[in-house]
């Protein structure tokens, strides 16, 4: 912003008027003008409809009475809704840690000057290309206990074995994180990697010198060196974690029973299906405030505070 | 690009290390390519093989069938004429949708770094703001919106609905990138006489070819791999490939056809993987520079 302020009269000084400035500007302001209107219906305005539908008694129409926090108290009494939310923090605890502790494994094994790396970076990351309900169905059939993984290891000679989570009520949201973690694990390897080729080649042998070992300088010295690139990867994750839905409704239908129900499935589910927008619209509501709240922070320091040309 | 170490270091500390290291690699890149190399495999082989078990052998009897069957005969519910439908309407949501979303995408950018216009900053912060919110949080009004207007449901709705979520990506892209751009330049430009839209046609455009190549690939992949766009705001006669997909897995009644259905989700992951495998470094780029640069 202020760079910007600097550098305008130098432009246009010698013969500035204001309505000179008026004039240039216009059709910049116009060119904006469709996003400002997005931004003001849809980012603000359907935000704010949305928690204001939340504190109506609406159902399969929108009605615009007021029942207070009523929703929020049937919200936090419902099964469904507590299961997603429990799931939620499983598939993200697990899921963030598991891409981060694979990719950066995946990123420092890469980086020990390997044969055929390119090959290797491309294989582990050819998962993120895919979509979600590509992922499910593919590891739904992958780990079905009829004819799949489990079958596969019994016929081996193991007949023991077990391995029946996506039908397990107890298990079944594990599974889910298998398949997040083997989707998004190539994408956090590409950053981290990103992050160590930038690391000073004198420190490997600083290192070196004073016989500290590899594994050491990586956790104590490449690790914090890397902290921005994780907090940008854990980002990127967070953000897929709380839009998972297409995974689940692609690889178990938010089942058995309701045991891999997530938020922004209960959300769809009741706008959509279950004519229930208001208790809908309070479960997107506390997804937003979830969010908000975690990520604000994060954002604001990251753009807001750096805004404008830094060259 | 720096070496780990010298060069001449390392033939001592070959043996056990390097083994151990290729080892864990290639352990990892079976594990990432094995449910690819199911799918496949299930998908040439005839039903009888496959209630034998053996996922990851190969077919004993190889057939195209499920492909072709997948391609023009499975069935969604009531309706059996195959992915085929899904593929073409992704198609015709794609096209426009990626080039809509990157030129407004560019013209955002572009307006951010060059010029200086009251409140555009604040703008900004909200939509990017915007990008971290879940989409649960607006479907709802929107669906209300474009029911009044008269366009729920039809291939401009989810054509709309796509580039007002790639606001935020497409802008912040193209914004970093032309802050990226000497400010002579524009300077430059400026003292010939260029107005705001023959310095972004003439001077800044013709730049931006790197930026629109990883905005594409970033579209596409994006716009192709969407469920929950499609499945609320298409309508049943332009459902996309992911949405069909779903269904032609969750529809069927009796025995799972699973060689079909992994015939089926060959086809639709297939768009995005040859982007993947033909736009490499690209793609990586395309990711990186929505989140890292900042």
């Amino acid at each position: 912003m202020d760079t910007i302020s600097i550098r305008a009269p130098s432009i246009s000084a010698p013969r500035a008027t204001v309505r000179h400035r008026i004039r240039t500007r216009l059709p910049a302001s116009l060119a904006l003008l469709p996003t400002a209107l997005v931004v003001l219906v849809v980012y603000i305005g359907c935000l704010l409809w949305t928690v204001r539908l939340s504190f109506t008694s609406s159902a399969l129409l929108p009605k615009l009475d007021w029942v207070g926090l009523a929703q929020y108290s049937r919200l936090f009494a419902n099964d469904r809704f507590l299961t997603s939310a429990e799931n939620i923090l499983i598939f993200g605890c697990l899921f963030i840690s598991g891409c981060l502790i694979l990719g950066f494994l995946l990123a420092v094994f890469i980086d020990q000057n390997v044969r055929g790396e390119s090959l290797f970076r491309t294989v582990f990351l050819y998962p993120y290309a895919m979509s979600f309900v590509v992922t499910g169905v593919a590891w739904q059939w992958f780990l079905n206990p009829g004819l799949g993984l489990q079958k596969l290891v019994r016929d081996m000679g193991f007949p023991n074995f077990t391995f029946d989570w996506l039908v397990n009520q107890d298990m079944a949201i594990y599974t889910i994180v298998i398949a997040g973690i083997w989707h998004g694990a190539g994408l956090t390897m590409a950053i981290l990697l990103a992050g160590l080729r930038g690391v000073d080649g004198d420190l490997w042998k600083a290192a070196r010198v004073d016989g500290i070992p590899t594994w050491r300088v990586y956790i104590s010295v490449v690790l914090p060196l890397l902290r921005p690139m994780i907090v940008t990867a854990t980002v990127l994750l967070a953000t897929g974690v709380v839009k998972l839905y297409d995974l689940v409704v692609a690889m178990t239908l938010g089942g058995p029973g309701i045991a891999t129900e997530v938020p922004a499935k209960f959300v769809m589910d009741h706008l959509f299906e279950r004519n229930n927008i208001a208790l809908g619209t309070a479960a997107a509501t506390i997804m937003l405030i979830a969010v908000v709240s975690v990520l604000a922070p994060w954002v604001y320091a990251r753009y807001i505070r750096s805004q404008g040309r830094l060259g | 690009m720096n070496t780990i170490e010298p060069q001449g270091c390392r033939p001592r500390r070959l043996t056990v290390g390097r083994v151990g290291v290729y080892a864990f690699l290639l352990t990892a890149a079976l594990f990432i390519l094995l449910p690819l190399w199911i799918m496949i495999m299930t998908s040439l082989k005839p039903m009888d093989e496959i209630r034998l078990g053996n996922i990851v052998a190969l077919p004993t009897a190889l057939t195209f069938e499920a492909w072709s069957k997948a391609w023009s005969s499975a069935c969604t519910g009531l309706e059996c004429n195959g992915i085929s439908v899904g593929f073409w309407n992704s198609v015709r949501i794609l096209i426009p949708s990626v080039a809509l979303s990157i030129i407004v995408g560019a013209i955002n950018g572009y307006a951010l770094s060059f010029w200086r216009v009251k409140g555009a900053n604040v703008m900004f912060g909200v939509l990017l703001l915007g990008a971290f919110i879940p989409y649960q949080v607006f479907l709802y009004p929107l669906v209300r919106i474009f029911s009044m207007t008269g366009i729920y449901n039809s291939l401009l709705c989810i054509i709309l609905v796509h580039v007002i979520f790639g606001l935020p990506t497409m802008t912040l892209l193209f914004r970093n990138y032309y802050l990226g751009l000497p400010i002579e330049l524009f300077k430059a430009a400026r003292i010939d006489g260029g107005g705001f839209w023959s310095i972004f046609f003439r001077v800044i455009l013709p730049m931006s070819t790197p930026m629109l190549v990883v905005a594409t690939i970033l579209q596409v992949t994006g716009i192709w791999n969407d469920f929950i766009f499609g499945l609320t705001f298409a309508g049943r006669q332009n459902l996309p490939m992911t949405v069909q997909l779903n269904n032609i897995v969750h529809s069927t009644q009796g025995e799972r056809a699973y060689n079909v259905d992994m015939a089926a989700t060959m086809l639709a992951a297939l768009v995005p993987l040859v982007v993947y495998f033909v736009s490499g470094r690209w793609f990586v780029r395309g990711i990186a520079a929505g989140a890292v640069k900042g």
